[in-house]
């Protein structure tokens, strides 16, 4: 792999420790790709996870001097002002927090705290070299705005924000970003759950590569894409998807596949999203609380839960994890008061895997999200995934059908 | 075959070492975070490998899967606990895969050949030599 004098001078540690270290993984991560040598970026999102590893890899590479030279975006933690009013901590979990926030900090990155960069702050253009760590978020950029990054890590992505260079390889390049396996939806794709259950059901019948999506006739919305995004990643590698005549390198079949012919093809049926559905819904019964936003949820979405709440009663918990700027716009057009009338909470900065829970084990959950559902697993939390709209009924009632 | 059941593969070397353990084989894809860190098996439902530990051994898996950090803390906790596999052996790498190998110091290396995953049983003995580019498969079963 090319490196030039500059990145030559880097790695051999003559700026700061830190920046070499970052440019030495990097360099390994484009041998192992063959690629051919580092491109400029001009931004990146890291996912900051406020774990042990992630705050192991960001204080060594801090204390060894290393410093953002490029605009870089991070995913959330929690709020640990507002939370600490419900959920008990232990001084652990306190600790790891200020250590995460103070460590990033000193490393330079914009502290969004946000797991969809790219609707706010972070949305890059078509043909863009960027850098995204956050699975969901790597695929909506390439997928839905055609902008090019690999599906980094966030230590990669972390190296590449401190050095401003990525490896140019994989999906930087045009060759690679043809679709390979053609998948027909032969289910009417309604609603926004019907496109988290696609995202969940698919992964596990395909092979590694790029889905080119058939039959979907309408533009989905950003939340579908969201959806989906999020979903392919969970039980999946999926960096990347076409739908025909609706993402901006897929206006054909042809243009979509770069001419050649699918290693595979699928159909997804009424009935395979219908197995979905009861695979990782099927409970009824009573309920104690309702989590949603996993990715954070959007503005339209939090209109629509504060119709339903309008006048009702809660007889659960309801977390709502979105934005800042999604929290501040909710209050300004009167959301918030709505939903925190009726004993909802709107929570922002946030992750739903993170140590939130303690007075919530061994209670009965819903959510909206089969990747908070599969994560908080860890947690030793069962969650029964719902639509959206089913839990907030639930949340109102005490029970889900 | 090289000698008396031991076979010898070509692979494609990512990170470096050379490493002799006991094999662990799966054909689904591995998301390092749901691991139990405190004696190394998986915890995933329905995993071909849920409550198999993976520590100590040289793992055979198709690829990684799941989001773009948390592998890298379950692998960490793994390493504090002395609980993380020897070594990887893939069909495909991912970046997330390469950049936790890297970090995380874990030989990782790529093969492909067929006759590989036919032969490869779980408790084999595998050599990797990266320096050498030697595989050895010793087989330990009937």
């Amino acid at each position: 792999m090319f490196l030039n004098e500059e990145e030559k001078y880097i790695i051999d540690g003559n700026m700061n420790k830190g920046e070499s270290t970052c440019l030495r993984i990097l360099y390994e991560i484009g041998r192992a790709f063959q690629a051919e040598k580092m491109v400029v970026v001009n931004r990146a999102h890291i996912s900051l996870s406020n774990q042990e590893g992630d705050l192991w890899f960001a204080s060594k590479i801090a204390e060894e001097g290393a410093k953002c030279k490029v605009f870089a975006t991070v995913n959330p933690a929690f709020d640990l002002e507002y939370f600490k009013e419900f959920c008990r901590f232990n001084d652990q979990d306190v600790k790891m927090l200020e250590k995460t926030k103070k460590v990033y900090k000193k490393l330079g990155v914009v502290p969004t705290y946000q797991c969809t960069p790219y609707l706010e702050k972070n949305v890059p253009k078509i043909g863009e070299v960027v850098s995204s760590a956050a699975s969901s978020s790597s695929c909506f950029m390439n997928s839905v705005y055609g902008a090019r990054t690999n599906r980094e890590s966030a230590q990669s992505a972390l190296c590449s924000a401190i050095t401003g260079k990525t490896p140019l390889y994989g999906l930087l390049l045009e060759k690679n970003r043809k679709g390979n396996i053609m998948v027909n939806v032969k289910a009417e794709m309604k609603s926004e759950y019907d496109f988290q259950l696609l995202g969940y059901c698919l992964p596990r019948r395909i092979e590694y590569g790029i889905p080119v999506f058939t039959g979907i006739e309408e533009e989905p919305t950003m939340e579908c894409y969201m959806n989906l995004c999020t979903q392919l990643n969970v039980h999946g590698v999926v960096p990347m998807f076409h739908m025909i005549g609706i993402t901006p390198e897929a206006s054909t079949i042809k243009e979509a596949f770069g001419g050649q012919k699918p290693i595979q093809e699928v159909s997804v049926t009424q009935k395979d999203l219908d197995e979905a559905k009861k695979e990782i819904s099927q409970y009824s019964g009573k309920i104690d609380f309702v989590v949603l936003g996993c990715p954070h949820l959007t503005i339209p979405q939090i209109q629509t839960i504060a119709r339903m709440l309008k006048g009702e009663k809660l007889k659960t918990e309801l977390w709502i994890f979105t934005s800042h700027l999604n929290k501040e716009l909710a209050k300004r057009m009167g959301l918030l008061d709505i939903i925190e009338e009726v004993g909802g909470k709107i929570v922002e900065d946030s992750c739903v895997d993170q140590p939130l829970w303690n007075h919530l084990q061994g209670k009965k959950g819903l959510t909206e999200s089969p990747k908070c559902s599969y994560y908080v697993s860890r947690r030793n939390m069962k969650l029964i995934v719902k639509s959206l709209d089913d839990c907030i009924c639930a949340a109102i009632k005490g029970v889900t059908q | 075959m090289i000698g008396q059941r031991e076979y010898l593969f070509n692979f494609r070397k990512i990170t470096e070492g050379n490493i002799i353990g006991k094999v662990l084989v799966t054909k689904d894809k591995i998301n390092f975070y749901l691991v139990n860190p405190d004696n190394g098996k998986i915890v995933e439902t329905g995993h071909e490998l849920e409550n198999i530990s993976i520590n100590d051994k040289i793992l055979i898996f198709p690829g990684d899967k799941g989001s773009s950090v948390v592998q890298l803390d379950g692998l960490y906790q793994m390493a504090q606990k002395e609980n993380k596999p020897k070594a990887f052996i893939v069909k495909e790498i991912s970046t997330v895969l390469v950049s936790n190998a890297v970090i995380m110091e874990i030989p990782l290396i790529v093969c492909t050949d067929k006759k590989f995953y036919e032969i490869v049983n779980n408790d084999d003995f595998a050599y990797i030599n990266t320096e050498d580019e030697k595989l050895v498969i010793k087989k330990t079963g009937k």
